[in-house]
């Protein structure tokens, strides 16, 4: 079987290229701007009226948020970055011992979390500050989609923590292992973490009852729900996996839709917010759009052996943006 | 996928050594010399104390395992994400030292660069380079396990302090470190002096550059720090197990930890060492802390070369043999508790 011989439909020669100028590591939009991570220092607002680099951290840029509102970003100078549209930046928090900030995430009500080592905070809107302290390093945050709840990855599985709960013990979620980064389906029934080795693990909720989603190649770095939240789409093998969440029992016994085989390997996932239809990033440089239905592909970037490592659609998903790890980075206006 | 070639890899040396050993002495000393490189530098927690150099990170040396069934395969969890997070500053340093704490064991960070692709594609491990107190090692070496383990698991070897014991005491301890580790580079030190050529840049981990295997006393013009083997000084009594070596060595076997070395002239039949050698590590390889070997296989024009840490082996054709080469097969175990018998035994089946 071989998917290069017939040559896809390409809207690659209406992608609007933008030199980044150091490896992009995310990617997320004001409006119709997109706004790229760079691995160093700033981050690059692109809008069509020109290109603007705003340095918002002394050094690596290691997670970011948006909520389209603002950017939020942690890096190696040990702070928390909020980054407005105009341009504007403020200090959320300075890690008292300068460790790295290494994951951020935005939740209901524009509470941030943010990690740095074992600990993890989490500030409210009204500026309330909480901590946790994980038994070892933080490998993941991500805020559940109802509720004032946050999932702490760490060694050996997830902790459930409600900030606003005072005194109550946090759930946690045991799998034997590195766990390194986390989600929750939108319907905040399962929750899913990519592990150290080249597989998913996940919990329903409810129960606790496991699932395990192998297979991979490589360790899934990149994960995306479906607009109506039926998949979850993944990195980490040389074709798109996703995996189905649309029943009570999500993945449990059933097989993943395989689609857009590639010879290269999946490096970023983002799926359409609202169309049944994936952006997928080949670690040859290659960009595709995929519909879920019916495998049918569109070209949106040329594979020129670039690794993908960005990719974000704008809320309305008529744009999409991407960056590689060489610094270049490109929009497609559809 | 365009992974870049070994030589585009930035570099990561690992420093070790027991407590007190002089580690931050040696980093100090490779960061302060006038060489133009510039080094990142990943610091265990209680290290940080006076170290010059921009990029210094701290490490909480969280050792995990790997859910593959197998006990010895640990990574060092804060290194897969260190690493992660300095390759996005890529251009800003050429090379990366790790310093352990004194109590660590090498074997977990060593994997990490095997065992974790994204680690894997993008740095080398370089060396495990090892710091011992010239005065304390021989005590630390009957009390302190993870003192033996840096020592065996070493590709460069330092004895340091040496102006604190006498010629003599210095001579047995060489011949101790040998008893337990014969093929690491080993240097006489003060204050850690030294050239950093010989700490820095070895490609111990790589496979093209496993030339020989010989025991490094024996091949002597590679060390501009003259060991001053101690000749007339073999008969004393002491110690109970040490025996005379062929060159009028002292030579050391240590109780638990020793080297079993193999040879042949002979050529190797490649379907049953592969299979020997991946059952051998399966089954011994938490025992076995570093292999290494050249092999010589029938009907193949090639070198084949070699190396491994625990259960992980990492093998290739190196080069044809050139005609004036000796087609000898060697392969060289360090570890505890080897069953050399049976090791030997069954290298010995696997001649063609």
């Amino acid at each position: 079987m071989s998917d290069t011989q017939i040559p896809i439909p390409s809207l690659a020669d209406r992608v609007r290229a933008v030199n980044a100028g150091a490896p992009v590591v995310g990617v997320h939009f004001f409006q119709s701007t997109p706004v790229f991570v760079l691995g160093e220092e700033a981050l690059l607002f692109a809008g069509e009226d020109g290109e603007r680099r705003v340095v918002v951290h002394a050094g690596a840029i290691l997670d970011s948020a948006s909520d389209g509102k603002l950017v939020v970003s942690g890096g190696d100078d040990g702070k928390l970055i909020e980054t407005f549209p105009d341009g504007d930046r403020r200090v959320l928090a300075s890690d008292e011992k300068k460790r790295w900030v290494d994951h951020v995430a935005l939740g209901p009500d524009d509470a941030v979390a943010w990690s740095a080592g074992k600990t993890a905070h989490v500030r409210t809107r009204k500026g309330d500050l909480r901590t946790f302290d994980a038994p070892s390093t933080v490998a993941g945050l991500a805020f559940a989609p109802k509720g004032f709840r946050v999932a702490v990855a760490h060694y050996n599985g997830v902790t459930l923590w409600f900030p606003n709960a005072g005194g109550a013990k946090p759930e946690f979620l045991e799998w034997k292992g590195s766990h390194l980064g986390v989600t929750i389906s939108p319907d905040g029934k399962f929750l899913i973490t990519t592990m150290q080795e080249p597989m998913l693990h996940g919990w329903r909720i409810a129960d606790a009852k496991h699932m395990r989603m192998s297979g991979y190649s490589a360790r899934v770095r990149s994960l995306s729900w479906s607009a109506n939240g039926e998949f979850l789409a993944t990195s980490g093998s040389e074709q798109l996996i996703l995996w189905p969440f649309d029943g009570k029992d999500g993945p449990m016994g059933r097989q993943p839709k395989i689609l857009a085989r590639a010879e290269s390997r999946v490096t970023n996932v983002a799926c359409h917010p609202r169309q049944p239809v994936i952006a997928v990033g080949y670690a040859d440089g290659a960009v595709k759009l995929v519909r879920i239905d019916d495998d049918a592909l569109i070209l949106a970037r040329q594979a020129d052996e670039q690794p993908v490592s960005a990719l974000g659609w704008d809320n309305t998903g008529q744009t999409l943006a991407f960056g590689t790890e060489s610094g270049g980075a490109g929009i497609l206006a559809l | 996928m365009p992974t870049p070639s070994n030589t585009e890899k930035i570099p990561v040396t690992v420093l070790t050594g027991y407590l007190g050993a002089g580690k931050t002495t040696l980093l100090n000393r490779i960061l302060s010399e006038p060489h133009g490189k510039k080094f990142a530098v990943i610091v265990n927690e209680f290290g940080e104390i006076g170290i010059d150099n921009e990029l210094v990170v701290n490490a909480d040396e969280e050792v995990f395992e790997m859910n593959n069934g197998c006990i010895c395969c640990t990574v060092r969890g804060d290194l897969v994400r260190i690493i992660d997070g300095l390759m996005r500053r890529k251009g800003k340093f050429d090379a990366i030292i790790v310093e352990t704490t004194g109590l660590a064991d090498p074997a977990p960070v060593a994997q990490t660069f095997f065992m974790d692709e994204a680690v894997g594609s993008r740095t080398k491990l370089d060396a495990v380079v090892t710091v011992a107190d010239a005065k304390w090692l021989t005590d630390r070496l009957k009390d302190a396990p993870e003192a033996k383990n840096q020592i065996a698991f070493a590709d460069v070897i330092l004895i340091n302090k040496t102006d604190l014991v006498a010629p003599e005491e210095l001579s047995e301890l060489e011949a101790r470190i040998r008893g337990l580790n014969p093929y690491a580079r080993l240097h006489r030190t003060e204050r850690a002096k030294i050239d950093i050529g010989e700490v820095l840049g070895r490609n111990a981990f790589d496979l093209d550059r496993i030339l020989e295997i010989e025991p490094s006393f024996l091949d002597a013009d590679d060390h501009q720090h003259d060991h001053h083997h101690d000749h007339d000084h073999h008969e004393h009594g002491h110690d109970h197990h040490h025996h005379h070596h062929g060159n009028g060595l002292k030579h050391y076997h240590d109780e638990e930890m020793q080297s079993v070395s193999l040879k042949t002239d002979k050529p190797l039949n490649p379907d049953k060492f592969f299979p020997w050698i991946q059952d051998l590590v399966a089954k011994d390889g938490p025992n076995i802390l570093r292999c290494k070997g050249i092999l010589s296989f029938k009907d193949d024009p090639e070198r084949f070369v070699f190396q491994g840490v625990h259960m992980i082996l990492d093998g290739d054709h190196q080069r044809p043999w050139r005609a004036d080469e000796k087609r000898d097969s060697r392969v060289v175990f360090i570890g505890r508790n080897l069953p050399e018998d049976r090791i030997r035994q069954g290298f010995e089946s696997c001649i063609a």
